[in-house]
């Protein structure tokens, strides 16, 4: 895996790890741009790292471009050797999947979908050979997610789930993007489910919605108070079932300022993870049930 | 508070030079989009080049002064008048309580840039008072104005003369011919030799769908893509990438069939490969295009795109010393 670079004008380098979607390109990514950080490089004012990729955004009156690209591969020349471990956080989403929201939105934009006919979780199921919509939820919450990249819009998090390859879930965006999409929509495109931070347009499959705040300009929301935006990159997220009744008790409970978003400290082996991904994903449910 | 909105024009936003840091988080750098303008007006009325002014597009607001104030009004061609007596544009000028601070109709470029001496005040978020709209943050409650609002200006701006000016040859319009440098880099390997030559020898036109996140154009030839096998996660269509970061500038067509440059509101990413990036001497430029302009794209070297940037730095000395 030898990352490609290359400029994105005068002001930035952009830097491709690896073409395709992978934990190992997403560690790289984040291992490479957490040691640009550390290094305090005079010039850099922005470190991007997405999910296979990364960017750095530069001010070349200060750094000249080739320095900065010299630097950037002296840093990769050392990642290789580095363990790919990580201390971040393990957080509880509550989905509540086949809401009437977000089905309502399915609904008014099914000219604009691959099956007019079908829904957005029956169309999504079927392409990926589940016998029903239930089974198919079951596996999108069975395993947890990696936060690969937050982005697109503020604080909107771009999640890969952390099963094999041949258990990845696929599915197209929409053909044409929808103009609407409920804010906290949870969807999915590609490789990638998101939650979608802010109401607009969008393209991804919407499977269910969450009622937790992911994102809060004002910082009055709790959860919210110390920073407007919830996810990092690195941040791992278990999906968790929830019916209308809960749902409308998270709200009421976000609400009245006294809603809590299950977070615990988890330290990440990617080594450890590939060795028994399942039993690996077991131990991570532990340490977020542990009390 | 000292500048009553009476009329808010299309999309009149605050904005300064914006809010660095936070891209990572898909919180663009936001701020003027015309960076020169914005800060020759600042410079025009004794404010730090930096501060808080307000960004007109195509048509400008009606506001009502109720403390003294200079002002001065840079960018596009949008001429102002107090109480409907015609003012010098990149000029500063002075209102007085009660005065009525409006515009004619825009003349050329897109965007005016409006600065009143000690600075629009609205609330610091994340370290700059730009408006990102698409967030609901920083601004004036974060979203462009509307009538009714009330603006409150900064204190500490020395007194300065009405009369200051930039000269002519500083003010940069768009003209006849809209040239955009680019550095071809990113994905441009992933359309053919034949595809690259027609992207930059074809005639663009700004598209309707032009505003602070990007610029689309329209009317070249669609382009062509070098077979291969999409890798995994990158989505069917040949101009899906697995999505990654888009810088400021860059130039992504999805579909192959128009290009949008990301401005100062950008996406921060997503998944539609880029062919290049507009150089950042030509950034504020795009701020002054209006839709059905049309421009061709340029490819340069960086050696030529950090020469540019140096002449646009040496232009914006140029009008420090004069005043």
């Amino acid at each position: 895996m030898k990352t490609r670079y290359a400029f994105g004008g005068d002001e930035h380098i952009f830097a491709e790890v690896s073409e395709e979607m992978s934990l190992e390109a997403f560690f790289k990514s984040l291992s490479m741009t957490t040691t640009v950080s550390d290094r305090r490089i005079n010039g850099v004012t922005e470190i991007c790292p997405a999910n296979a990729s990364f960017q750095i955004k530069y001010d070349p009156d200060v750094i000249s471009p080739n320095d900065l690209l010299a630097e950037l591969k002296e840093i990769e020349a050392e990642a290789s050797s580095t363990e790919n471990r990580i201390d971040t956080r393990i957080i509880e989403v509550p989905v509540y999947y086949q809401d009437p929201w977000t089905h309502d939105t399915v609904m008014r934009f099914r000219d604009r979908h691959q099956d007019p006919d079908g829904t957005d979780l029956s169309y999504a199921a079927r392409i990926n050979g589940f016998d029903s919509v239930e089974d198919f939820i079951a596996a999108h919450h069975g395993a947890p997610w990696f936060v690969s990249m937050v982005g697109f819009v503020a604080g909107l998090p771009f999640m890969y789930q952390m099963v094999d390859r041949d258990r990845q879930i696929e599915v197209p965006k929409y053909l044409r993007p929808r103009t609407d999409t409920p804010k906290l929509t949870v969807g999915y495109g590609g490789c990638f489910s998101c939650i979608y931070s802010v109401r607009g347009a969008g393209g991804y499959q919407m499977f269910g919605i969450t009622p937790m705040p992911i994102y809060d300009p004002a910082q009055e929301i709790s959860h919210l108070k110390d920073f407007m935006v919830f996810f990092q990159p690195g941040d791992i997220v278990k999906f968790t079932p929830i019916d209308r009744e809960t749902h409308d008790r998270i709200e009421q409970e976000v609400a009245n300022g006294t809603y809590v978003p299950r977070v615990r400290p988890v330290t990440f082996s990617l080594d450890d993870f590939n060795r028994d991904i399942d039993a690996y994903n077991r131990k991570l449910m532990e340490v977020l049930n542990a009390d | 508070m000292p500048i009553k909105v009476v009329s808010a024009g299309l999309a009149t936003t605050v904005q300064d030079l914006g809010r660095p840091g936070y891209y990572h988080l898909g919180i663009p750098l936001s701020g003027g989009m015309d960076r020169f303008a914005l800060r020759a007006a600042n410079m025009l009325v004794g404010n730090d080049e930096g501060a808080a002014v307000l960004e007109a597009v195509f048509m400008g607001p009606e506001l009502e002064f109720t403390e003294d104030a200079t002002i001065a009004v840079t960018g596009g061609e949008l001429p102002p008048k107090v109480n409907g007596r015609p003012q010098e544009s990149w000029t500063s000028f002075t209102v007085k309580t009660g005065d009525i601070l409006s515009f004619d109709f825009l003349q050329s470029g897109a965007r005016g840039y409006i600065a009143v001496s000690g600075g629009i005040d609205v609330p610091l978020a994340l370290g700059s008072r730009s408006t990102y709209a698409l967030g609901a943050l920083g601004g004036h409650e974060g979203r462009p104005l509307a009538p009714g609002d009330e603006l409150a200006v900064g204190n500490g701006a020395a007194a300065t003369p009405s009369g200051r000016t930039i000269r002519p040859e500083l003010r940069r319009s768009p003209g006849e011919d809209v040239v955009l440098r680019m550095i071809p880099d990113i994905y441009w390997h992933r359309i053919t030799g034949a595809s690259q030559q027609k992207f930059l020898d074809d005639t663009w036109k700004v598209a309707p769908e032009a505003d602070r996140i990007g610029y689309r154009f329209r009317g070249g030839n669609s382009l062509e893509f070098v077979d291969r096998e999409q890798p995994f996660g990158a989505g069917s269509d040949p101009s899906n990438i697995v999505d990654g970061c888009y810088p400021y500038g860059s130039i992504q067509v999805p579909g192959g069939t128009e290009p949008i440059v990301l401005h100062r509101d950008a996406v921060s990413g997503g998944g539609y490969f880029m062919v290049g990036t507009v150089i950042s001497a030509d950034m504020d430029l795009i701020g002054q295009l209006q839709p059905h302009t049309p421009a061709r794209f340029q490819a340069v070297t960086m050696e030529e795109a950090l020469t540019a940037r140096q002449e646009r730095k040496a232009m914006l000395q140029q009008a420090r010393n004069d005043l």
